[in-house]
């Protein structure tokens, strides 16, 4: 019963915490750097890593490995997101066909009244 | 509430179309008369900034000039190629509209957006509209696998790093108002697609407001035009870049 209480609190104060800093982060973005944006956001997150090694609610190991898994989950994430945008690339074929339309309309009508349409 | 039916024109704003050419003598003209073509009942002129192109593109805008007037295109030359923001500023310099819109040259962007971008920007007041090419109703044509998978790759490393707001940050079809192009592009100093990226990261972090509208792309140039490990190389410098000092 206890076990269960103490991994309530972290995680309430883990996202407090979190919550805290993010609304300080965009109070002040517009001063801010970018990259002092992300170095916050991953301040914050080490603290609630810290805390979880500190409570030692999970196994130490396992804990320790957390930033491992983050990282490795964050670059799958990123290969995934790739593969999809990859799948899902919208194309236009029809626009192609459609610009060539064009351009004869447009040399038609240019070379009708006096500009040179050659492409030297 | 603005009637739908309306003409997308407003009469009371003028637009500013700039388009920076090299070597486009046939494309500039095309491009004009499709401006011309769907911008009908706009206020808006066409400024050309040549950069000394040897084909000749600037006689032919001349005799553009005489079919469709002095008033709505004006060639602002320059004596020698010297980059697309000095392009663009150039421009500006002679720019007498509300609004200025930026397109390349080559045919990849479109002109009959420029009804939607102008409808967008009525709608929303927006500081900025940009044309992207990732979304349904956008595409890209001309493109093969390899390319698509640099640019979806590049894509979400810029976003993940940069979180910028929009979904296409290299395009260079875009609609500003006047003194928000002014204002940001003061502050720029890249060169190349990092310079179009700074543009609309360093507006997205003033807090203009920016908006989006489908635009499909069809790349002619592409065969003739690699992406080699150089360009991957200074996109790769643009993000650190960008993320450290914006």
């Amino acid at each position: 019963m206890e076990l269960w209480k103490r991994f309530d609190l972290v995680m309430f104060t883990g996202t407090y915490n979190t919550a805290i800093l993010k609304s300080y982060i965009s109070f002040v973005s517009r001063t801010m750097k970018h990259v002092v944006k992300i170095l916050s956001l991953l301040v914050a997150v080490s603290a609630f890593w810290i805390a979880l090694l500190q409570a030692a609610i999970i196994p130490r190991s396992h804990t320790w490995l957390l930033p491992i898994y983050f990282v490795v989950s964050l670059g799958c994430y990123g290969l995934l997101m790739v593969g999809i945008g990859l799948m899902q690339f919208p194309t236009c074929p029809r626009e192609a066909v459609l610009l060539q339309h064009d351009i004869t309309e447009a040399k038609d009508f240019l070379s009708a009244n006096g500009v040179d349409v050659r492409s030297d | 509430m603005a009637d739908e039916k309306e003409n997308i024109g407003d009469k009371k704003y003028k637009y500013s179309i700039i388009i920076p050419t090299y070597n486009e003598r046939l494309n500039i003209a095309i491009i004009v008369y499709l401006i011309f073509k769907h911008l009908r009942d706009v206020d808006f002129e066409i400024i050309v900034v040549d950069d000394g192109s040897p084909d000749g593109t600037q006689d032919i805008v001349k005799q553009l000039q005489q079919l469709y007037g002095e008033d709505r295109i004006l060639l602002r030359a320059r004596a020698k190629k010297l980059g697309l923001g000095t392009a663009y500023i150039h421009g500006l310099k002679y720019a007498t509209g509300d609004f200025v819109v930026i397109m390349d040259a080559d045919l990849s962007h479109h002109p009959k957006y420029l009804p939607s971008f102008i409808k967008k920007q009525l709608e929303t007041d927006a500081s900025i509209v940009t044309g992207t090419r990732y979304v349904k109703d956008g595409g890209v044509h001309g493109w093969n696998l390899m390319r698509k998978l640099t640019s979806r790759g590049a894509n979400v490393l810029a976003q993940t790093l940069l979180w910028p707001g929009v979904s296409d940050l290299t395009g260079s079809f875009r609609l500003y108002k006047k003194l928000v192009l002014e204002d940001v592009i003061s502050s720029c100093v890249s060169k190349g697609y990092v310079f179009q990226m700074e543009m609309i990261v360093r507006a997205s972090r003033k807090g203009y407001q920016i908006e989006e509208v489908p635009i499909t792309f069809v790349d002619r140039v592409f065969g003739t035009s690699k992406l080699g490990g150089s360009e991957i190389v200074e996109y790769l410098k643009g993000l650190v870049y960008l993320l450290l000092t914006t």
